[in-house]
């Protein structure tokens, strides 16, 4: 064999090591997803046990508006669609349309924190404090925990931005944004949840 | 500028607390001065604390399970000593301060001496043992230490500023809560369980995806060692049952940080809430200290016998069995709670379920030593000593495991003793046995037999004298952390716990002198074939120590007891014909900046230092950022630089091997040599 063969299975030898190595990084963090959906699924439980807990409070009916809660899921569900367009655009190598699609997705994630920061505040105007009943410390803690998740995404896909810009679509770089983006369309599911067992139920 | 924290956070109250604290701090100085004296902060630095290599990771995680051991210990002793004084008197140590010692010895045994001690033994072994050059994720595994040794540092400063939780290492509310706990004891328990919960939920991602994705061609499920076998099912049970414990310590913090209702004794709050978070995490945790102990047993009692284990099958699916079934049981630690009988009846069944389980493993074991070739090698002691007395605790909690018996027994000492008879035996005894097993592996040399056999002997005298007579008082009536007592009858049954406690203590001294001697024995006690034991798994085919890519070419495995079937087949050591470049991770001070941030932000938030806190967390998030763009974090090993490093193994093993006969290790003459050479 000679030396620019050898050289060349090496390589070869290595790339193998780096694509199982991102196969391996994605199965972890689909654990990682899984711890974290536990996490989720234990707010919920304990949401559903305080829910009634109002200890003359408000109550749901009283704190909940659908219309603006629609307008979260529909900001929502875009930035989950928008991601997914980023992902096809790095599938076929177009960075531009990646950063582009990208942008979009971060747009509407801050119009979904605005909004969300918005309600937040309107309650907290109006008396309904965390501390003011069990049930108004489940639900800030359930759907502020999403929140927090949602703005550590944020944070993701500027850090993702950054590298895209300055090292281009590179194997390790593609397999972040992949990561990425389970990550947001977890959140994604996740908010389905809240807005099925938090607000549908809170304002019927 | 600094919270809550003032000169009155020192612990002036008492003279005990105060040597304490002063044993702290002179521990620690010493320490340092150990260091600098040996002009070994560079070489620490470099080889360990940002080293990303398993083994080294592992060490450190039990010299930490070590140190938390003599800590642990100490409470321990403490309490013995001030219950078998205290009939009709204060004892010396007053109420608030033996809150804290029970307090902080349930806390550190369980958190910050059995989980490192498992961890670091898992870490040491499970890549070995599959015939893997490292774990699938090495810098988590550097970020998963840290965080834990972050939080045994949160215990320990404790000790010298403020106060640790007076609430029992399981803090039950409403007595955890700001109300009734407003000083920052509870915080000091809150921080320190977060911080290293999170590092054990990253270490069970690890070593599932390790497990799963990095076995050597051919190792199917089925021919996994039974010690990566329970490694697996406690990594499934870390990764999904430590969040529980995070979302109980986050919900419990935020009642006390920000006024809310979730565990309070009003306003909507509901304290039985907690019970179950907590329990739906601690049952899952009691499995994921005992199934690797269970492994250890296995490994070890199939080397010692000479044998394939018994059922190997069978065991693996008890150990899977076992834990599904640690999922479905947790409110058997609270069947008084007062659900309904058919509640309490479901959960009472089913933790009797878990006992058929773990008697076939007994019988496994048993059935694996009938007409073995026993060698009596301390982990075999530790093993038999384990099988005998952890029966009895299974009895026990049968027992308690009747909802109606359980009314009567629980809180009593016969549940203290109960547990303890599950966890000393259970697991600690187990990760005594691995560290006799395995400690050549890890160092190169075995370790001396004479105070090995003298630990044990020492040990379950000792648990036997210390928790026997606890059962008696539990029937008797007495309540567990009792600081004092009005019933003579009591004294003798505490009394001889105390010379119980008194020769656990000898035990623990045992193996530091065990340590000791070997260290300087080295000379006569080093390991050259790497398989000390006639080992059948293939953590027995690297050197001992292992070169850090452990394998030069990794195995082929074609049977259960994948080395010593090759040693059978005459392949153990065959000469590869060529060596490939390996790709090694580089060394990283991101992990200990980490561990070092969380230390600070879990001491900033008990002590309400918002800026510091603020800036751990920007500092640690600034930190991972720079990581995940880091591209460039491996180094290679060429193949003449690994070929080199073989021939060297090679030749001393062969000099070496044929000046010194094999039975100085204890193995019947030939046994190691079989199929070696």
């Amino acid at each position: 064999m000679s030396a620019a063969e050898s050289s060349a299975s090496t390589v070869l030898a290595s790339d193998h090591a780096k694509t199982s190595d991102f196969e391996a990084r994605e199965f972890g963090f689909w654990l990682y997803l899984m711890s974290d959906a536990i996490i989720f699924a234990l707010l919920f439980a304990t949401y559903v046990v305080m829910s009634q807990n109002i200890a003359a409070g408000p109550g749901g009916k009283m704190l909940f508006s659908l219309p603006h809660t629609m307008g979260e899921t529909f900001l929502l569900l875009c930035s989950s669609l928008t991601f997914g367009f980023a992902t096809l655009a790095s599938m076929a190598r177009q960075k531009g349309r990646v950063i582009l699609w990208l942008i979009v997705t971060i747009a509407l994630g801050i119009g979904f924190v605005a909004m969300e920061l918005s309600e937040f505040s309107g309650m907290i105007a109006a008396g309904a404090t965390p501390q003011v009943s069990g049930f108004l410390s489940a639900f800030f803690t359930l759907v502020g925990t999403h929140g927090l998740h949602f703005s550590f995404g944020m944070l993701g896909i500027l850090v993702m931005m950054g590298q895209i810009l300055t090292k281009g679509l590179t194997p390790p770089v593609l397999s972040r944004l992949y990561r990425l983006g389970l990550f947001w369309h977890f959140l994604d599911i996740v908010w389905i949840a809240i807005f099925s067992v938090v607000y549908l139920p809170g304002v019927l | 500028m600094l919270g809550k924290l003032t000169i009155d956070a020192l612990p002036l109250y008492s003279w005990v607390a105060m040597s304490g604290a002063a044993v702290t701090i002179l521990g620690g100085l010493a320490a340092f001065i150990l260091v600098t004296y040996l002009r070994a902060w560079r070489s620490l630095w470099t080889q360990w604390l940002t080293s990303l290599d398993h083994k080294r990771i592992g060490i450190m995680y039990i010299v930490l399970a070590l140190v938390m051991l003599v800590r642990g210990f100490v409470d321990a002793i403490m309490m013995r000593a001030q219950q078998a004084f205290s009939l009709n008197s204060e004892g010396y140590l007053p109420p608030e301060h033996f809150e804290q010692i029970f307090s902080s010895h349930g806390t550190i045994m369980i958190f910050f001496m059995a989980m490192p001690f498992l961890t670091g033994l898992i870490n040491i072994v499970v890549p070995q043992q599959i015939g893997a050059r490292d774990v699938a994720f090495p810098f988590l595994n550097s970020v998963s230490f840290w965080l834990t040794a972050a939080g045994a540092g949160l215990v320990l400063i404790s000790l010298v500023i403020g106060k640790f939780s007076q609430a029992g290492w399981t803090g039950y509310p409403p007595y955890s809560g700001i109300a009734y706990s407003p000083g920052v004891g509870v915080d000091y328990w809150i921080w320190a369980l977060l911080v290293s919960g999170i590092g054990t939920t990253l270490t069970g991602i690890n070593f599932i995806v390790t497990i799963l994705k990095k076995r050597a061609p051919g190792m199917k499920l089925m021919r996994m060692p039974l010690f990566t076998w329970t490694t697996l099912c406690v990594s499934i049970l870390m990764t999904f049952s430590f969040p529980a414990l995070t979302v109980v310590g986050v919900l419990l913090g935020l009642d006390r940080y920000v006024g809310m209702h979730f565990f309070t004794n009003g306003d909507g709050g509901n304290m039985m809430s907690f019970a179950n978070l907590l329990w739906i995490w601690g049952h899952p945790e009691v499995y994921i200290l005992i199934l690797p102990a269970f492994g250890i047993y296995s490994e070890v009692v199939s080397t010692f016998s000479g044998k394939r284990l018994f059922g190997y099958e069978s065991l693996v699916y008890a150990t899977a069995a076992i834990a599904i079934l640690s999922f479905t049981v947790w409110l058997h630690h609270f069947f008084t709670m007062g659900s309904s009988a058919n509640v309490n009846a479901f959960f009472g069944i089913a933790t009797m379920v878990i006992a058929v389980p773990t008697g076939v493993k007994v019988f496994d074991w048993l059935f694996t030593m009938y007409r073995g070739r026993i060698v009596f090698h301390p982990s075999m002691y530790w093993t038999m000593g384990f099988m005998v007395t952890f029966v009895i605790g299974g009895m026990t909690g049968v027992m308690l495991a009747l909802p109606p018996a359980d009314y009567l027994m629980h809180n009593s000492t016969f549940l203290v003793a109960h547990f303890h008879n599950m966890l000393i035996p259970g697991a600690l005894f187990g990760y005594f046995a691995g560290l006799n097993y395995w400690f050549p592996k890890a160092f190169g040399f075995t370790l001396n037999e004479k105070w090995g056999n003298r630990a044990f002997w020492l040990w379950i005298s000792g648990f036997y004298l210390a928790f026997m007579p606890l059962y008696i008082l539990g029937f008797m009536g007495m309540s567990r952390r009792m600081e004092h007592y009005n019933v003579p009858e009591w004294q003798p049954f505490l009394m001889v716990a105390a010379l119980g406690a008194v020769l656990v203590l000898l035990g623990i001294v045992c193996i530091g002198v065990q340590l000791l001697v070997s260290v300087r024995d080295r000379k006569t006690a080093m390991d050259i074939t790497g398989d000390p034991w006639n080992g059948r798994t293939l953590e027995w085919a690297t050197a001992s120590p292992p070169a850090p890519y452990n394998f030069a070419v990794i195995p082929q495995v074609e049977d259960i007891d994948a080395f010593a079937d090759m040693k059978i087949r005459g392949v153990a050591d065959l000469r590869p014909t060529q060596y490939e470049d390996i790709h090694m991770p580089k060394n990283s001070a991101i992990g200990i900046l980490l561990g070092g941030m969380a230390f600070a932000l879990g001491f900033a938030m008990v002590w309400h230092i918002w800026w510091l806190a603020m800036a751990c967390l920007a500092g640690a998030l600034l930190l991972l950022i720079i990581r995940s763009s880091n591209d460039d974090n491996e180094f290679t090993i060429t193949a003449g630089e690994v070929e080199a490093i073989e021939i060297q193994r090679r030749y001393t093993t062969h000099k070496i091997a044929t000046d010194r006969p094999m039975t100085t290790s204890g193995l019947p003459d030939g046994q190691t040599m079989q199929g070696r050479f």
